[in-house]
């Protein structure tokens, strides 16, 4: 049966067999066997568009560890119905772009093995009904997008741009798993449907507020916001294809999808709606603010990028309001600032994905992205200067594109906002409008930018290192796709409202009853309001500012000087906990075995020790105990005789083989005790770290005898003979420890519940068969380690290959 | 590090097949007799270092062309797709089961999932300690 649960798999299925398989698609790109994965999972989800867009939802449960409360539960409904199409729609398009931007040279198999775990990691995170999978797949997202960051990873920029946006992400992504952990001290439950249905019970809870106060960290380092969006411009590194996907069209909405999840449940509060928006507001002016000044285009758009996701975001936050008065007339018009939010994030996507490819169209062509440096393309490369005029048209909200619509519906939310008799926003309220509109204004100024300075003016062939021309095909069938859809969008978006979002409205409202009532109709001409003049005053003054731009540029932005950004924070912090914990560090790893043995036996010395003494567990009463047979008094007086005269013993090769008769003399106690398993492991490590001791021989130095201080001596005697004596109590007292009750009878019965009469290995490989697999994967991960130490670190003639 | 000692090289010819038909039967028994992935790993573990001992590193890849990263990767891919196997099934994470099969020349046989769980943990045993032996040696030349 098609369930939810395989869409999410198949991506990581076929990540999974790359690797095996891509020799077989040496002739051929690799991209085209990859492109298959998106459009099937695209085609397998739009035919679920009717049934998703009358109400109904798809649920389906694994269970996983079902007594921590995980399970893999999917829940596809309206909202992550529209992400999941954005994921694998423009998966789509960006990869048939790819095939054609990278070449098949580079590391294919990579590319696509990190952009289908993307895909995957993307998709369980908008279908995870579980908040613990959810946090998972999010993490996941931010590993593969520094993965796809540092594809290039022999650019020093590549490398530092991963590095930020994967700390700054996964800082927030921490944040967020404390937040789940409270909703889930809170309500008892991991899943979303069942906290949006106890949310009236906790809204008066201490943690409720803690609790959205990270969770929203976590989705405003993802999506960007400020003061966390410095990660966006440098992760600009990453290949075109990877920009135009991960942080532009899909990744950096993970945060918005969130924000829209959890409006049922945090909503209906006050601080949530004046972080969500003013947060937001902020980070849609500082974005469009900043991106003026760039020169690099592909800079501006990481600027735009992270101005529009500010815009989306302050939607969602003055939608919450309409929570505030429950289900009437009035709150519907609140609503609508939501329904904006939505059509928004989708016409985003659109032009912005069409935009990127662009700038990549000029980057793999002409071999630049530096505005300075191009200019007059029009003539040259029509098919790409219409994509980028239809792109940049849309962001700056002009008609007839679909990003005129939704600027519109914005305008017209800030507007409501300031009517709204709350929160003292009839005084207040004035600000959104008013950053609404200075911002929407230096988005049209450059948006001008690109089509005026790029694709007009006149030609500079002398700038460029190749000849100007257009694009093969194939590069741009994706973009010109995007653009049709930015236009036909404008023309048709009822039906994207009737299909797409009035169901996730559903879901952002699920107590509001039918969700028809919450789908404006959506119209190009509404009359003369408030709203068309602030769009009619953009043009006007954008276009005054723009032509202007020499004038003021110089002066407004040389006012901020650079070491007060928050790039310098960032990098001042990064290059401070280095070297502080260095300073620290060195004050206790000086190099001396010595040292590091001491710290361990002081620290178990005093824990366990101290707790035992103070839980009073050293009670013990040896006349109970068996009587000693001869063979065990013989064998610790061979054991002693072993330990103490390793101490005196003059070469290392007697040291090793005194240590291993202690090891053996262990595993005869075990066989005289009658514990074969131990017994056979014993004496088979034994021989095996003899045979590493022998090995590591030549690395050591020679063994000279050390001349200690009194003082170290006595140090060094004090905490060996602690350490023995509290091992030996602790022997014997467990004999007569009786505080807990013992587990062993939970095995008793293994030949019946697992089948087989070795209690050991019935324990070992099922009744705690999940401590064994860890177990294994850390061995294995420690074997990896030594290997990679070893056989990995540079050596000394080798010349720094670190900063090309 | 070349040993020419005639006596060890003999003898440790013959006994590395001894020790190793041992690590395969300590294996199988494991379930119902001491034994089991663990210490079957270890012991054709310990076979494979006897025998670098006695020969050198060329002769023991000669005899084994593995690698052995990849034998301790195979390893931890067997012991986690069981843990994962059951969920394809509709069962919790991690659960084992077993059935008696009457099979043509063995008789009644108890076959079980946690035997592949424990073929994962023998080959990891055997791959990280072979990786991590050859590569010491092989740094000090």
């Amino acid at each position: 049966m098609f369930s939810i649960n395989l869409v999410i798999l198949i991506p990581f299925i076929v990540a999974a067999l790359l690797p095996f398989s891509f020799r077989r698609f040496k002739k051929n790109h690799l991209g085209w066997f990859v492109l298959i994965v998106p459009t099937v999972l695209f085609v397998l989800l739009a035919r679920l568009i009717p049934s998703v867009a009358d109400g109904k939802t798809y649920i389906h449960t694994y269970e996983w560890i079902p007594t921590l409360d995980f399970n893999f539960t999917t829940y596809l409904d309206g909202l992550s119905m529209i992400f999941a199409l954005l994921i694998t729609g423009v998966g789509s398009l960006v990869i048939l772009y790819s095939i054609f931007y990278l070449s098949s040279k580079e590391s294919l198999q990579h590319f696509y093995c990190y952009l289908l775990l993307f895909m995957g990691a993307m998709l369980g995170v908008v279908f995870s009904d579980n908040l613990m999978v959810l946090y998972v797949f999010w993490e996941l997202t931010s590993v593969s997008s520094f993965l796809l960051i540092a594809f290039w990873n022999h650019r020093q920029g590549s490398r530092q741009g991963a590095q930020k946006a994967m700390l700054i992400t996964v800082s927030g992504g921490i944040a967020m798993l404390v937040g789940f952990i409270m909703l889930h001290t809170m309500t008892g439950s991991f899943s979303i449907r069942e906290i949006i249905a106890s949310v009236s019970e906790i809204s008066d809870h201490a943690l409720f507020l803690p609790a959205m106060i990270l969770i929203l960290l976590g989705a405003f380092t993802k999506s960007a916001q400020f003061p966390f969006h410095i990660w966006l411009p440098d992760a600009m590194e990453a290949p075109t294809p990877v920009s135009a996907y991960l942080h532009s069209a899909t990744m950096v909405k993970a945060g918005i999808y969130l924000v829209a999840r959890f409006t049922p449940v945090f909503g209906a509060d006050e601080v949530w709606f004046w972080v969500v928006s003013i947060v937001g507001m902020i980070t849609l002016f500082w974005g469009s603010f900043n991106a003026v000044r760039q020169t690099d285009l592909k800079a501006l758009l990481a600027f735009s990028t992270v101005s529009q996701l500010g815009l989306i975001m302050s939607l969602l936050g003055l939608g919450s309001i309409a929570l505030q008065f429950g289900y009437s007339a009035d709150s519907v018009l609140y609503t609508q600032a939501t329904f904006a939010a939505l059509f928004h994030l989708i016409n985003h996507s659109t032009f912005k994905g069409a935009l990127f490819m662009v700038v990549g169209i000029l980057d793999h062509e002409l071999g630049t992205r530096d505005i300075r440096r191009l200019g007059g393309l029009m003539a040259l490369m029509p098919f790409t200067f219409t994509v980028a005029l239809i792109g940049s048209l849309s962001m700056a909200g002009l008609p007839p594109f679909n990003g005129f619509l939704s600027k519109e519906m914005f305008f017209a939310a800030t507007v409501h906002i300031m009517e709204v008799d709350i929160f003292s926003l009839t005084s207040f309220g004035i600000i959104f409008p008013v950053v609404a509109w200075i911002a929407s204004v230096l988005t049209f100024v450059y948006c001008m930018i690109i089509v005026f300075k790029v694709f007009l003016g006149k030609p500079q062939p002398e700038k460029l290192d190749k000849p100007i021309h257009e694009a093969p095909i194939g590069m741009l069938i994706s973009p010109m796709i995007l653009g049709a859809l930015v236009v036909g969008i404008f023309f048709f978006p009822n039906l994207l409202g009737q299909y797409i979002l009035q169901p996730a409205m559903g879901s952002i409202y699920p107590t509001f009853g039918d969700s028809a009532y919450l789908t404006p109709k959506i119209s190009a001409w509404h009359g003369v309001k408030p709203e068309l003049l602030m769009t009619i005053g953009v043009i006007i003054i954008g276009a005054l500012l723009y032509k202007y731009l020499k004038l003021w540029k110089p002066f407004v932005y040389g006012f901020f000087p650079s070491i007060f950004t928050f790039n310098s924070l960032y990098n001042n912090l990064l290059a401070s906990s280095v070297r502080n914990s260095n300073i620290v560090t060195n004050r206790y790893m000086n190099g001396l075995l010595r040292h590091y043995l001491v710290y361990i036996f002081v620290f178990f010395i005093v824990t366990v020790g101290s707790y035992l003494l103070y839980s009073r567990a050293f009670s013990f009463d040896i006349s109970t105990n068996a009587s000693f047979r001869v063979y065990e008094v013989c064998l610790v007086a061979i054991m002693a005789a072993a330990a103490v005269s390793m101490l005196f013993a003059k070469s290392r090769i007697t040291a090793t083989l005194l240590n291993g008769v202690l090891g053996y003399s262990i595993a005869i106690f075990f066989v005289l005790f009658r514990a074969p398993d131990l017994a056979l492991t014993q004496l088979v490590v034994e021989s095996v770290t003899t045979a590493l001791f022998l090995l590591a021989f030549s690395h050591l130095p020679d063994w000279k005898k050390e001349n200690l201080q009194t003082r170290t001596k006595l140090i060094n005697g004090i905490v060996s003979v602690a350490v023995g004596l509290i091992v030996v109590l602790i022997g014997l007292s467990v004999v007569d420890f009786n505080q807990f009750d013992s587990i062993s009878s939970y095995f008793e019965d293994a030949y019946e519940l697992a089948g087989g009469a070795n209690i050991v290995n019935a324990i070992l490989g099922d009744f705690r068969g999940f401590d064994t697999m860890l177990e294994v994967v850390v061995l294995f991960i420690a074997g990896l380690g030594v290997y990679s130490m070893i056989k990995l670190r540079t050596k000394k003639e080798d010349e720094n290959i670190e900063d090309q | 590090m070349k040993i020419n000692d005639v006596i060890l090289r003999t003898i440790s010819r013959i006994v590395v097949f001894i020790i190793l038909t041992f690590g395969v039967y300590l294996f199988l028994s494991g379930h119902n007799t001491p034994g089991g992935g663990f210490i079957g790993g270890l012991v054709l573990a310990s076979a494979i270092i006897l025998l670098y001992l006695s020969t050198d590193l060329e002769t023991v890849q000669k005899s084994l062309p593995l690698d052995f990263k990849y034998v301790a990767a195979l390893g931890v891919f067997l012991a986690t797709s069981t843990g994962f196997g059951s969920i394809i099934f509709g069962v919790p994470f991690m659960s084992q089961t077993f059935a008696y099969f009457d099979l043509p020349i063995f008789g009644v046989t108890e076959l079980t999932t946690v035997t592949i769980f424990e073929a994962g943990v023998a080959l990891t045993v055997v791959g990280v300690l072979v990786t991590i032996i050859f590569s010491i040696s092989e740094d000090g030349g």
